[in-house]
């Protein structure tokens, strides 16, 4: 099965991945390791960070606005799409993620490119 | 026995089993638990004309099989192509260990892992309690949907639609029929399932209706059957030892009248000896090791005051003793309220005051406020007894505990 893992990040918590602030390259060193680890273990169909929720724009029946969709302390900083056997080794596979705070785990119904 | 006694066995002490090996069979925990009510409903139309067979086990997972594959083929009647595949799915579904049903020997194990396999998927952490809790009295349980609905007092809609619902994420969201590696987490879990189960029934026996299935004899029952499975668990035996001595004391819990009758006050001479020695056996032997864990301690507590001959007798520092290291071990507030009750039993008020100081998070349970005005009424501190009773009495909608903080407050000099 495949499932999706939404990385939730506290915003408030300043801009994540400024390559100047401390601690960034053992930040950046958990996340390739964590790469390399999906891509090894045969898991990884893909994934990205996304810039912050400031930047976010939301179009709604047409009419577009400033985003994000939904104005929340946590917002939606990355996601994965991984292989996995079954949701307990999707919820070993999301336990490992480098980041603090929560992720959704969703099975993935229908992928067309699978 | 009656016909209809053999057939109520046969949901709740074959179905879980027949279940589980159908379900770890075909991977299909829905198709198994389908042709498993097919099953039943099917020795519920014939056992009465034709008599109940030798081996109702044996009998219930050969005819559960039958249904099955009538409802593979039925489904894939229109794909000829994919017909091949019900039978091989049903010659998977007829294992070495479905004779381990039957007959004695190495299947047994096999049986019992696949048991065990539903038990935990039936309280994976990925569902919600009361699924949880329906999910286990429906599948491993054996009750049905109606029966789960009248004990807990709801529509049997509301029970239909929990077990619909959890059965749909665990197919939709691949939730596996295993035994993880870290098992202790879930076999907490499942522990806590049962208890909750068992505490619905402790708490509402003062019901009339006996027609109700007693939810606390089926967490009993479910209890031991999860110590069969997992015999190594010394958590299950402390929760089968903390359940027995609770059950113990069940017919002095409430009066005549059917108001509650506190501790101090319960006839001890009709407490029932036998589930306490039962429990004082099972507690002797998964305390050996000196490990503890939730459940233990709790039966350690429970132990001391189903032991007391006298509610005098009750060794207070033993309590205090057992509820510091439970304290110790959850870190929860409402255990160190307790922990409070029994130190200041055993030390004094003052002692008991001291604890309650250092209690965070609880300042809007009157449970708390109460407690802070009976020690401080037994320290002699009439008026700020008066100002804690007057904000517990704030704070519970209780018309019973209301009436008695009253009386509290108007006691106070």
């Amino acid at each position: 099965m495949e499932y999706m893992f939404l990385i939730n990040v506290d915003e408030t918590q300043g801009p994540p991945g400024d390559p100047s602030s401390e601690g960034f390259e053992e930040l950046m060193a958990g996340w390739f390791a964590y790469n390399q680890m999906l891509i090894d273990g045969g898991h990884w169909v893909s994934g990205a960070s996304l810039q912050p929720s400031s930047t976010a724009t939301v179009v709604h029946n047409g009419a577009v606005t400033d985003g994000p969709y939904v104005e929340t302390k946590e917002q939606i900083g990355g996601f994965y799409v991984v292989k996995a056997k079954d949701l307990d080794e999707a919820l070993e596979l999301a336990a490992k993620l480098p980041a603090p705070g929560a992720v959704e785990v969703r099975p993935v119904m229908f992928r067309p490119d699978a | 026995m009656s016909v209809d006694d053999a057939l109520t066995r046969l949901a709740r002490e074959e179905s879980g089993h027949v279940l589980a090996l159908l379900a770890g069979r075909l991977g299909d925990l829905d198709l198994a638990d389908d042709a498993v009510q097919d099953a039943l409903l099917e020795a519920v139309r014939t056992w009465p004309t034709q008599g109940v067979p030798d081996n109702p086990a044996a009998w219930l997972l050969t005819v559960a099989r039958r249904k099955a594959y009538d409802r593979i083929r039925r489904t894939t009647s229109a794909r000829r192509r994919t017909t091949a595949a019900a039978y091989d799915l049903v010659e998977a579904a007829e294992p070495a260990a479905g004779r381990g049903l039957v007959e004695e020997g190495a299947g047994r194990m096999e049986v019992a892992d696949e048991h065990l396999r539903l038990v935990l998927l039936c309280c994976h952490p990925a569902l919600n309690q009361d699924a949880q809790v329906a999910l286990t009295l429906r599948l491993v349980g054996g009750l049905s949907t109606a029966e789960i609905a009248a004990a807990y007092v709801v529509p049997e809609a509301t029970i239909t639609q929990r077990v619909v619902r959890a059965k749909r994420k665990i197919r939709d969201a691949g939730i596996p029929l295993s035994i993880p590696d870290a098992l202790a987490d879930r076999v907490e879990a499942l522990l806590t399932v049962l208890y909750l189960i068992f505490n619905e029934g402790y708490l509402s026996r003062s019901s009339p209706d006996l027609v109700r299935v007693d939810l606390a004899d089926e967490a009993i029952r479910l209890t031991r059957l999860v110590r069969e499975l997992l015999p190594d668990s010394a958590e299950v035996g402390g929760l089968l030892a903390l359940e027995l001595y609770q059950r113990a004391r069940f017919a002095t819990r409430v009066d005549g009248a059917g108001d509650l009758v506190l501790l101090e006050r319960q006839d001890r001479t009709r407490w029932d000896r036998e589930q306490i020695a039962e429990a004082n056996r099972l507690l002797a032997a998964v305390l050996a090791d000196g490990s503890a864990g939730t459940f233990r301690l709790q039966a350690v507590i429970a132990a001391q005051h189903a032991n007391a001959r006298t509610y005098a007798d009750t060794d207070w520092p033993a309590i205090a003793a057992a509820y510091a290291r439970l304290d110790e071990h959850t870190g929860s507030a409402v255990v160190r309220l307790n922990r409070a009750v029994a130190v200041a039993e055993a030390d004094g008020p003052h002692a008991g005051l001291r604890l309650l100081e250092t209690i965070e998070g609880l300042d809007d349970f009157y449970l708390l406020h109460a407690t802070r005005a009976e020690l401080l009424a037994r320290a002699g501190e009439g008026e700020a007894a008066r100002v804690a009773y007057t904000r517990a009495r704030a704070l519970t909608d209780n018309p019973a505990e209301q009436r008695h903080l009253d009386r509290r407050i108007a006691a106070q000099p």
